[in-house]
């Protein structure tokens, strides 16, 4: 007799699709939050899965903070292009013109906590209603609590007492008007089961998170390359380093590490090995240890 | 280093929950799985030992790392369900960590829902108390099947086996009305990692096996319905495409059964019958679909079907009713209202219901029944009826947690102020 058992990457990849259909059936205009990395890489493949052989019903939106590596915009727009979904982009630049956000100050200003604000604006302007986005609760600890469907009021600020409680696969999306939802497809995968599903299931990724050379300085023990965005501090200078990155962001902030790891089963051995957590490359994060929790509170992903 | 990720494919999932009192050491017990098998992060670590430093503990507090938000580091207290990761070769777990007291109930029933097994934890030096109870009692309402006794701090009964064995009779003793099918019992010191990864060195007389290779080893596959076909259609897929022009998919999470391509089926509310005529996923058809699979069918005959109706077999169909049966817990600092209005969720279906009558209150310290006192508030459990707006088509909770759950929605508010499990 067949065993009829799912292994637990078949699991979470249903638990996720049902969530991107419910969603789908619940809300009045989502938009994905793409951020260009291999979270939301995968939520966009597991859209697609949800309404194949139809295409995503929904729309991506992108927060440029007009850091970011080459190689992740570009990846982005074909990504649009050959799955034909509209892209939506926000540039925190606009909202720094328009006086809605203020450029912080510093040999490598982080333009992170700038998102938050063209975010909210542009979820504003777009009328959308759920925005989803590629959080997992194993990445921080604020996010251990954060739900599938997780409530935000008329200012897109969550309040971490009161979110509703989720029972079995019963989501309530009801709210009022102005009030708006984050949506967390992915909230219980790990780093690795990322990894390894898109291992399994060939997803394609940016060339940045494979091994390469690369100019980076040693910051504080983070490596940050080589960027218009950056300036040089005394006695600093850019070595040619064999790195790469296991998150994407702001290419002000966002360490590589060393790795000559060139194909996704290095990248999983390294993974398994790893002794960081993914944010601990983030240099924004250690800036203090309630960091995420006090950005979400914003309204931050 | 070796590619020790090749049994990675196989692994399946364990999804727990953990209830105790406070104190009982159940953070400690989180903190020692996730650190004995490495999930924990090096910066993680480091962020640990300045936290119990700053906070001035003895040594390393494993407990911190489960410890979330910043209001409940600063009051040192857990307040809501959070969840937790780890993996071995075998398996991967998911833990719904729920506080041990202020709003348990909720929180337990919370965590619960989704949990396979169930980690009860005592102090050996307590013994059984009355949350002890209540977390049972909540575990057994909730149909958890598999339910793990921690008997934990052995290290301060000097790892006496009468200690334990007088802790398993009372629990038995008491248990003995909820029929739980499957209980274990393991006596641990958490904070020593005694029986938790490894058997422990100062228990001989202890012949189980420890709380990881049970966690590792507990059978689950069986607990999913795989004989009653329910497939509640979440989403209709019609491509505006001219290569799937014709394409019309009903796609959907299967909760109930084995689902087969040229199977009958008949489509509720409407009676009708056909065959499916292929399972759809993006990676190719299947021949079979079982819980917890999210596919798309599509039908022989094109009839009108759209979210909330429900595929079943004609020779096997849920019950169809506007009167429903059911216990609740309740979630909410408003308290339920007899013959108030509410909206209710089941499958992927919704309507609006009334509270026609409250038949009893379970006393949950003493797991009787109350038929004078009816007021259900936050934390409350008791036994309803209600009214709904159009029929739902349902199975009891016991014979199917898909198609036997419920949440009850506050119309106004919005906020999901009730888990029901239908009789
Ligand atoms: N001696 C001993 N102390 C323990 C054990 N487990 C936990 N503790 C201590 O009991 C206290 C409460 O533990 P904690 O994990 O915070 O309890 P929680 O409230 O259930 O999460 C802490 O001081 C722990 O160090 C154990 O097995 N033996």
């Amino acid at each position: 007799m067949a065993s009829y058992n799912l292994s637990h990457l078949e699991q979470l990849e249903s638990e996720a699709i049902y969530i991107f259909r419910e969603v789908a059936a619940q809300f009045e205009k989502p938009v994905i939050l793409f951020s260009g990395g291999k979270d939301s890489i995968t939520m966009v493949h597991l859209a697609r899965k949800a309404f194949w052989p139809a295409k995503i019903p929904f729309q991506l939106l992108h927060i440029d903070t007009g850091h970011n590596f080459p190689e992740a915009l570009e990846f982005r727009d074909n990504l649009a292009e050959i799955y034909k979904v509209k892209l939506d982009v926000g540039l925190v630049q606009d909202s720094i013109d328009r006086g809605t956000a203020q450029e912080e100050k510093g040999a490598n200003p982080s333009r992170n906590s700038l998102q938050s604000i063209t975010l909210l604006e542009k979820l504003e302007e777009g009328q959308y209603d759920a925005a989803f986005g590629g959080g997992r609760r194993d990445e921080e600890k604020a996010r251990a609590k954060e739900r599938f469907f997780s409530h935000r009021d008329e200012f897109g600020q969550w309040d971490p007492k009161n979110q509703r409680p989720e029972l079995w696969n019963l989501y309530n999306g009801k709210k009022a008007v102005g009030e708006s939802f984050r949506i967390f497809p992915i909230s219980n995968w790990t780093e690795m089961d990322v990894w390894q599903y898109i291992k399994k299931e060939k997803v394609d990724l940016p060339s940045i998170y494979f091994s390469h050379k690369r100019n980076v300085v040693n910051r504080g023990g983070v490596w940050v390359a080589d960027s218009p965005y950056n300036t040089l501090l005394e006695g600093e200078k850019y070595e040619n380093k064999v790195i790469r990155y296991r998150t994407l962001g702001c290419m002000t902030i966002t360490g590589a590490i060393e790795s000559e790891a060139d194909d996704l089963d290095k990248i999983i051995d390294e993974v398994a090995a790893a002794r960081q957590t993914e944010r601990g490359n983030r240099a924004d994060d250690k800036r203090s240890e309630a960091a995420m929790e006090d950005r979400k509170k914003q309204g931050y992903f | 280093m070796s590619n020790n990720n090749s049994g990675y494919l196989d692994m399946d999932l364990l999804r727990f929950t953990t209830a105790g009192s406070v104190d009982d050491g159940k953070s400690t017990l989180i903190g020692r799985l996730m650190y004995d098998t490495k999930s924990i992060f090096e910066d993680q670590i480091e962020a640990i030992e300045k936290s119990s430093e700053n906070r001035g503990d003895e040594h390393v507090n494993l407990a911190l790392l489960t410890d979330g938000l910043r209001a409940e580091r600063e009051q040192g207290i857990t307040i809501d369900v959070a969840y937790r990761y780890f993996a071995t070769p075998k398996r991967k777990f998911i833990i719904a960590d729920t506080p041990g007291h202020i709003q348990y109930t909720r929180n337990m029933v919370t965590g619960a829902s989704n949990a396979n097994l169930a980690i009860i934890l005592i102090d050996a030096r307590k013994g059984v108390i009355e949350q002890t109870k209540r977390h049972s009692f909540i575990a057994s309402l909730l149909q958890i099947k598999h339910i793990i006794v921690c008997v934990n701090k052995m290290d301060l009964v000097d790892h006496s086996e009468e200690v334990f064995e007088s802790v398993k009779e009372d629990f038995l003793s008491f248990e003995a009305k909820l029929a739980i099918p499957d209980i274990r019992f393991i006596p641990i010191s958490a904070l020593n990692g005694d029986n938790v990864v490894d058997k422990s060195k100062h228990m001989d007389w202890y012949e189980g096996p420890s709380l990881l290779w049970t966690l590792e080893n507990v059978q689950i596959a069986s607990d999913r319905n795989l004989i009653d076909s329910r497939f509640p259609i979440q989403w209709v897929i019609r491509p505006q495409s001219d290569k799937y022009h014709d394409f019309r998919g009903y796609a959907g999470l299967v909760s109930g059964g084995v689902m087969r391509k040229g199977e009958e089926v008949v489509v509720l509310p409407s009676g009708f019958t056909t065959k499916i005529k292929s399972i759809e996923t993006m990676n190719g058809q299947l021949d079979e679909a079982f819980p917890p699979m999210s596919v798309t069918m599509t039908l022989e005959d094109e009839i009108d079907i759209s979210r909330g109706d429900m595929l079943a077999k004609p020779n096997n169909q849920p019950q169809v009713s506007q009167d429903i049966d059911m216990m609740i817990c309740w979630l909410n600092t408003n308290a339920l209202k007899l013959g108030g209005k509410y909206i209710i969720k089941h499958t992927t279906n919704e309507a609006k219901c009334i509270i026609k009558d409250i038949r009893y209150k379970v006393n949950i310290n003493t797991l009787e029944k109350s038929e004078n006192d009816k007021t259900i508030g936050v934390n409350d459990i008791g036994r309803i009826l209600i009214k709904t707006a159009k029929p739902l088509f349902f199975d009891s909770y016991r014979k199917n947690r898909n198609t036997g759950s419920v949440i009850i929605i506050d119309e106004f508010s919005h906020e999901t102020v009730a888990a029901g499990m239908i009789i």
